[in-house]
């Protein structure tokens, strides 16, 4: 994966897949480390699971028996000098909390990538999901989204993916900065 | 900074239209969208399809969605149209600038566009 972006996307599809009501994404950099987690309340998976999950050759895709999500995130963690953590519940309550820390100024760290993008991606694939999206940028600045929040404003008649929504929602994301 | 005045304004514009907009689903555009896919590029593609299907003003009969590993990851991007009593079309190496073309001329138009299918990836 060239993006970190790509990644996140990539896994927190993970946590659709098992059902979450609710999935959390952060990016948090500080003292030069960058955390990304990934944390819902699916359905958890049960520890013989959790243990084999970052092996490629475990999945839970039937169109073959390699799924290369978790593992490619691990590398791209590992590689920076940082490491993926899971922690995941199969009783309540239940949820999965993925963990990769990467070492920001490593010559091998991906760059973040159009997190916005990934961020509107999720929403239109999975709308009637609860996302929150933050992100704490190492010089100070943040953005966050909380899908709550926008359908509160948007009422019940309006749903998330439609695309004048995702259009702001992808606007919304944006650090002040880079709007010009 | 998006506001919340501009989201609340989306909504008044909205609200009454939506029923119409949620559309038939007569003609469904799918996007492959597992680690495969994703690697591949098929984030942008999505955004384009998405995008465009609202420019041509075809969201009444067009839904665009997204799926998991369709299982010919060395074709990714890949999209699929599938459109009732109709064969599914498979669109194979997407781009953001192919799946515009194939809302106008496919999705809009009703013309499939045969150098971009899977057949023609095959030849």
């Amino acid at each position: 994966m060239k993006e970190l972006s790509l990644n996140i996307l990539d896994v927190a599809k993970n946590s659709v897949k098992a059902g979450a009501s609710r999935i959390v994404i952060r990016i948090e950099e500080a003292d030069g480390w960058r955390t990304l987690s990934i944390i819902d309340n699916g359905c958890g998976m049960p520890p013989e699971f959790v243990a084999t999950v970052t092996d490629p050759f475990t999945t839970t895709r039937t169109t073959r028996p390699v799924g290369m999500g978790l593992p490619l995130l691990k590398l791209a963690a590992e590689q920076t000098g940082g490491d993926l953590q899971i922690e995941s519940s199969v009783v309540p309550p239940t949820g999965t909390t993925v963990r990769a820390r990467f070492k920001i100024d490593h010559l091998d760290c991906v760059p973040v990538g159009d997190y916005a993008g990934s961020v509107v991606t999720l929403i239109q694939g999975s709308p009637d999901i609860d996302w929150l999206f933050v992100y704490n940028r190492e010089d100070g600045k943040s953005v966050s989204l909380d899908t709550a929040e926008v359908r509160q404003i948007l009422g019940p008649e309006v749903p998330l993916n439609l695309p004048d929504v995702l259009m702001w929602m992808e606007g919304a994301l944006q650090f002040e900065t880079e709007q010009q | 900074m998006k506001t919340l005045a501009e989201l609340q304004a989306i909504r008044e514009r909205m609200k009454d239209s939506v029923t119409m907009r949620s559309g038939s689903g007569e003609i469904r555009a799918v996007v492959g969208m597992a680690t495969c896919g994703i690697a591949a590029g098929a984030r942008p593609v999505l955004a384009a399809l998405v995008e465009e299907v609202n420019n041509l003003g075809i969201s009444d009969k067009v839904t665009v969605t997204q799926t998991g590993c369709i299982g010919i990851c060395r074709y990714e991007p890949v999209v699929e149209v599938f459109e009732a009593d109709k064969e599914k079309v498979t669109y194979v190496k997407m781009t953001a600038e192919k799946a515009r073309r194939v809302a106008e001329e496919h999705l809009k138009g009703g013309k499939v566009v045969t150098e971009y299918t899977i057949g023609a990836a095959e030849k």
